[in-house]
């Protein structure tokens, strides 16, 4: 596998670890490898225990790795709770007059982190640019690309912040090259700049997939972990004509987003599952008057407020069932960034040619997490805004109905303003033309209608993806983000012997069932993975496939998967 | 030239008859024919009650959504194509209590709404409970000892959120009423026209003769000035023997849609996508 390579740094909120991890993250990506960066915070501004951590590979990475290689502690608390994950010979960089640990352990370097800081950078909050000096002098990495990425990370706050960091960097790799005696084995050998792929959170990649999809109208409150998606949507919003309009509550957002998207704009917002309850009452609406919106659901933990800066998949029965009554929608719940990319320009387009809610789940561990990705591709997104009329392809002005019967339940749409036409849109059960009704007859037909359109959604849901696609003894059944660690251990399970693979969906309302899934899946004993309680996706998938789920795998703990972690329980359940 | 007869609507009428909405659905209809608006470029979003049918009665593009959230389905209206004229219209439940939050925030918001709220001092819908503008004492099925909470006063609210027109119209004054409906349409910025109007079928308490005997105009006795904010802090609480009605208050401020950066040159629903120009944001990431 070549460079596998995980660096944790763990301190207190407000002692610039996701700098450190961004800084870093950011070289190796320029340099050509893949990086995985996961935040593990608590929910608080200053002080508690946060850790991100760093890994390197020369392929692909999407999950976290329990086998810390080197682990920067910023305070005492990191080296209570994090130096069992060091594995043996890994490092531990401290700062053993401030932390006041002490240890025979050669591989526990203690080097003066803060008096660098304060010599070399002028302050004490240098010490996060000592510390990645240290740990590129400890990976065999040149210090020349991170004088570089310096740079340009501080240019905007002028001259004398670049220069303390750079000079705070150069004195924490120096002090290592000098004074660190030890053979550290785990290197990322220097490779020339490149600047061809990205470094991008789930959060990020979501955001641009709906700006590429011709994003024009966001309305949202924020709320962990969606915010991320709110505020990069704010960021460019000038640049690229795009309303975002913070609203008082997520009703208001979600009937903004429903206005919007009736007056011609294409509309959307994000929320996490509490914000989302709040939505549900809009949702309907959108169901009822068939008007196109796209709402990302950035899962958490929960009930009530739960654990708002931790990962969960719970929320995937809740969005497939939301609001009362019946209306066809589209869950999507992508694994990988490139995929939640390209997944934002499928929702947008189903939701208008459908005329109806699409949903996109994430969570905060694929939410928040930075992925290297090759360069994504805007243009590859199609805008197909659906049926929507004007001039003379309105078969009528006088008499244009906005709820036309028709046998794929979608009926033409005019936009306000844009033809001579009027439309008339109701929640209450209406006529063909919108107007209110209580007659069984329209009722019914009106359902049908309504209800057809997922005959066309169905048709267009992607399958799985399988990974490798041998036949198998072990198959993991999972959706979203827990993609990367099943990937690798299926990937561990067929080094070592075990003939498994993966089964990943994405697409996943209505479930693309097939007679596929009988023919792949005979042999294999089936374990979902998930991160919740229930097996949410395993009761789906076996109520809509008949297919019975051997075994579930599931956490409920607030922290992601590891490949590591799935393995273990893999051979426990055999 | 928009005559009466293109604001026309064939759906048969479902209020009680002698209803105040009658007269607020001409007084309307005649405001938007005095103004010479186009019914395919007006919206009028409504919610659930009553009043939240009338923009069955005409025709123009109306969007009836979810009781209580008129407004922000009409803010993302107006922010997608605000070349069109937006109007919301709802019963006091649906404005004053189940909307609360939006109305004081589109308030805030200064969007370029006309918000006709048919207040008759209860729930007719639902068949006559009391509202957040019934009479404290009040008594029906919902409050059998009688109201326990005094009613909001939806013009002092009004008022307090610096919004740039506060009316009160009668249903009972069909030409005052379309006077002021224009004045709430042509005026920059969200209006409020707090309409007075009696429930023949539930409310015995606020009748047309209890109205009528009390309402008179700001403007008959003396000059009023309604730029003086302290002036209509003091006209907006007003109740009882006499109920003033007219424009209380009228105050300059730029609009939501105004101050839009992405809609200065055209608006969203015209804008076309072109995605050669996201170039520089995915060169950030690499």
């Amino acid at each position: 596998m070549g460079v596998d390579v995980s660096i944790r740094i763990g301190g207190q909120a407000g002692q610039g670890m996701q700098s450190i991890s961004f800084i870093m993250g950011k070289i190796f990506t320029r340099h050509g490898y893949y990086v995985f960066i996961n935040q593990d915070v608590e929910s608080r501004i200053r002080g508690g225990h946060n850790f991100n951590q760093v890994r390197v590979q020369e392929e692909p990475v999407h999950a976290i790795s329990d086998e810390v290689n080197l682990l920067i502690a910023l305070d005492k608390g990191t080296i209570d709770q994090d130096l069992s994950d060091l594995i043996e010979g890994g490092v531990l960089i401290f700062d053993g007059p401030t932390t006041g640990f002490t240890s025979d352990n050669p591989n526990h370097f203690s080097m003066p982190l803060e008096k660098l800081a304060t010599q070399a950078g002028k302050s004490k909050i240098m010490v996060n640019s000592v510390a990645t000096g240290a740990a590129l002098a400890l990976l065999g990495y040149d210090l020349q690309s991170l004088l570089v990425r310096l740079e340009e990370e501080f240019v905007a706050k002028g001259k004398e912040i670049v220069a303390n960091n750079r000079e705070s960097a150069s004195a924490g790799y120096r002090y290592v090259q000098e004074n660190y005696k030890g053979v550290y084995p785990y290197r990322i050998p220097p490779t020339p700049l490149k600047r061809k792929k990205m470094l991008l959170t789930g959060s990020q990649a979501m955001a641009l997939g709906a700006i590429c999809s011709g994003l024009k109208f966001y309305s949202g409150y924020p709320m962990s972990p969606s915010t991320p998606i709110m505020e990069f949507i704010a960021s460019i919003s000038e640049e690229y004509d795009i309303i975002l309009e913070p609203a008082e509550d997520e009703i208001a957002a979600m009937n903004m987003v429903i206005g919007a998207s009736f007056g011609g704009a294409r509309a959307m917002t994000a929320t996490s599952g509490g914000g989302f309850c709040l939505m549900v009452e809009g949702l309907g609406l959108a169901g009822m008057t068939e008007t196109p919106i796209v709402v990302v659901v950035v899962q958490r933990p929960g009930p009530a407020t739960g654990l708002p800066t931790r990962t969960e998949q719970a929320d995937l029965r809740f969005t497939i069932h939301a609001a009362h009554g019946e209306f066809p929608r589209a869950v999507f719940a992508p694994g990988y960034p490139e995929q939640a990319f390209y997944t934002m320009g499928k929702a947008f387009n189903m939701a208008e040619r459908y005329q109806t809610p699409v949903i996109i789940l994430g969570d905060q561990h694929f939410n928040d997490s930075y992925f290297t990705v090759d360069e994504l591709d805007g243009r590859q997104i199609r805008i197909d805004r659906g049926d929507i009329v004007s001039g003379d392809k309105i078969p009528s002005v006088e008499g244009y109905k906005r709820y036309a019967w028709g046998e794929s339940g979608i009926s033409p749409r005019i936009l306000p303003g844009q033809s001579a036409a009027v439309s008339y849109v109701d929640s209450d059960e209406h006529t063909e033309t919108g107007h209110i009704t209580e007659s069984s007859e329209v009722r019914k037909r009106m359902v049908l209608k309504r209800m057809r359109k997922l005959d066309g959604i169905s048709r267009e849901m992607g399958p799985p993806e399988m990974y490798p696609s041998n036949d198998a003894d072990v198959v993991l059944l999972g959706w979203g983000s827990t993609y990367g660690a099943m990937k690798e251990a299926v990937h561990f399970m067929n080094r070592e012997g075990l003939r498994a693979k993966m089964l990943h969906f994405s697409e996943i309302y209505p479930l693309p069932a097939r007679n596929f899934f009988k023919k792949t899946l005979k042999d294999g004993k089936i374990f979902a993975v998930e991160n919740n309680y229930s097996g949410q996706f395993a009761d789906l998938f076996s109520f809509e496939t008949g297919i019975p789920i051997s075994q579930k795998i599931l956490k409920y703990d607030g922290r992601p998967f590891s490949p590591q972690e799935i393995i273990a329980q893999v051979k426990e359940k055999m | 030239m928009v005559t009466l007869e293109d604001y026309h609507s064939d759906d048969p009428v479902a209020w009680c008859p002698g209803c105040g909405n009658f007269s607020i659905l001409e007084a309307l209809k005649n405001a938007l024919v005095e103004l010479q608006e186009k019914p395919s470029e007006i919206v009028i979003v409504s919610g659930i009650g009553q009043a939240a049918k009338t923009p069955h009665y005409l025709r123009c593009n109306t969007f009836n959504g979810l009781h209580g959230r008129t407004l922000p389905v009409a803010t993302g209206i107006k922010l997608a194509n605000h070349e069109l004229t937006v109007l919301a219209e709802g019963g006091d439940g649906d404005g004053y209590t189940e909307g609360g939050n939006h109305f004081i925030h589109a308030m805030r918001r200064n969007i370029d709404l006309t918000y006709l709220v048919h207040n008759n001092q209860i729930y007719g819908l639902t068949k006559g409970q009391t509202s957040p503008t019934s009479e404290l004492g009040y008594v029906s099925k919902t409050t059998p000892m009688g109201a326990l909470n005094p009613p909001l006063n939806p013009l002092l609210l009004a008022i307090a959120s610096d919004c740039g027109f506060v009316a009160r119209g009668f249903s009972g004054d069909t030409l005052h009423l379309s006077n002021l409906i224009q004045e709430g349409i042509l005026h920059k910025g969200f209006a409020l026209i707090d309409i007075l109007q009696p429930c023949v079928s539930f409310n015995r308490v606020n009748t047309f003769q209890w109205y009528s005997s009390r309402v008179y105009k700001i403007n008959d006795e003396e000059e009023y000035d309604p730029t003086n904010r302290l002036k209509a802090f003091e006209i907006a609480q007003e109740w009882g023997e006499r109920i003033p009605i007219g424009i209380i208050y009228r105050g300059e401020r730029s609009t939501l849609n105004e101050q839009e950066p992405a809609i200065r040159e055209e608006s969203l629903v015209k804008q076309r996508i072109d995605q050669s120009t996201f170039e520089s944001i995915f060169g950030s990431f690499k």
